[in-house]
């Protein structure tokens, strides 16, 4: 499969919220907004692709038995870096999304691509199906984030589109399943029978 | 009063699942019944507790003194992976019947993020107690690991009972498997916010 292909495919196809429903807890917990919707999104996105990298690059020298504790060294280390560097240069949006940073490490889709496509595709492969998986995700939190800030605060990435206030409770935590759920059922009425 | 204050706490109020969005993962895989709900939440009350205890332990005694809380993450996820494969060959050779009723679930604890989460939680966030805000001790966070647990139990058996019921009803075509699932958490969910300013 040409690369582009891959990418394609991880947005639509193989979309890790809707279609594959992986990772779910930062898909609930942290799409309060738009902006922090995509910003999980993104941090995901740089330490899947980069775990896919190294995974497909090493897979031929880790023995099968210990794979999955050496895939989540891997990951856990990139999310270090990922953390430090938000820690250092975005400390607003580090403070907001807080415990589903490290989380990462134990986000399903991470270690999922690494065990169903890393292990077994070349490093531009496993690149590429990385940053369609991660654009792919970004793309549905930031639809949940926008979705729920716009009816939660009546805002638009941080734009005040009206006088008043929204209706709360997507903000909270119902709001978060309500619109998932909703959301799901309707890409489900949309794509019936063409995925 | 303490104890009591984090228990309430942790099982209604900042419900882990229903709340905090921690363990979404097994709570809408391991729902269907209510006999697997109770076995996934047996184990992780057991595994929650241990792991937290012993994260704690490292993080005050090793990781602070060193200097070195940067690798809080890759410390507290291999030290909660080598104790679920240590708990398994355990209780396979002390306790089988144990095993078998909690065996499948218990690979699958490494990598529910609500066990990783607590142990985090307890070492990162700071509690507050009528008024003072403090970091919890050894023993308080093993209740809080115990009292999340009970939550994530209660949240899941009851959420198992809900789709047994629902198994039986007409859904229609878009809504059927997740998405009403998630739709009767947000239900669940917006319940639960009854209890908050309890505590």
């Amino acid at each position: 499969m040409k690369p582009i292909d891959l990418i394609k495919k991880g947005i639509i196809k193989d979309n890790p919220t809707f279609v594959l429903v992986l990772g779910m807890c930062p898909t609930l917990g942290t799409t309060t907004s738009a902006l922090n919707g995509m910003g999980m999104g993104l941090a995901t996105l740089v330490v899947l692709t980069l775990s896919n990298i190294v995974i497909s690059a090493t897979a031929r020298f880790i023995p099968d038995k210990v794979r999955i504790p050496s895939y989540i060294v891997i990951i856990s280390a990139f999310v270090t870096i990922i953390q430090l560097l938000m820690q250092a240069y975005l400390p607003s949006l580090y403070e907001t999304l807080g415990l589903f940073i490290p989380l990462i490490v134990v986000n399903c889709i991470v270690l999922g691509r690494a065990e169903a496509f890393a292990n077994k595709n070349t490093m531009l492969d496993s690149a590429c199906d990385g940053l369609g998986i991660g654009l792919g995700f970004t793309l549905s939190l930031t639809v949940i984030g926008l979705i729920r800030e716009l009816l939660g605060s009546g805002t638009l990435f941080g734009m005040n589109l009206w006088n008043g206030d929204g209706i709360l409770v997507f903000i909270l935590a119902p709001g978060a399943f309500l619109v998932l759920g909703l959301l799901m059922a309707l890409f489900n009425k949309l794509t019936q029978g063409r995925i | 009063m303490v104890i009591l204050l984090i228990l309430v706490s942790a099982i209604f109020v900042n419900n882990i699942v229903l709340s905090q969005f921690l363990g979404i993962c097994p709570f809408l895989g391991v729902s269907k019944q209510v006999n697997t709900a109770v076995g996934m939440s047996l184990a992780v009350t057991f595994v929650m507790a241990l792991a937290t205890c012993v994260t704690w332990l490292l993080q005050t005694y090793v990781l602070v003194p060193l200097n070195m809380v940067y690798m809080q993450t890759v410390t507290f996820i291999l030290v909660i992976a080598g104790l679920v494969q240590m708990v398994e060959i355990i209780l396979k050779k002390i306790s089988p019947a144990l095993y078998q009723s909690l065996g499948i679930f218990l690979p699958l604890i490494t990598t529910n993020c609500a066990v990783l989460g607590v142990a985090l939680m307890v070492v990162q966030k700071q509690f507050s107690f009528g008024g003072e805000a403090r970091m919890l001790n050894l023993g308080e966070s093993v209740v809080f690991a115990v009292a999340s647990a009970i939550g994530f139990g209660l949240a899941i058996v009851l959420f198992a009972a809900i789709r047994e019921q629902l198994q039986l009803s007409e859904v229609p075509k878009p809504f059927r498997g997740i998405p009403i699932a998630l739709i009767t958490a947000g239900i669940m969910a917006l319940a639960f916010m009854g209890f908050s300013g309890m505590v």
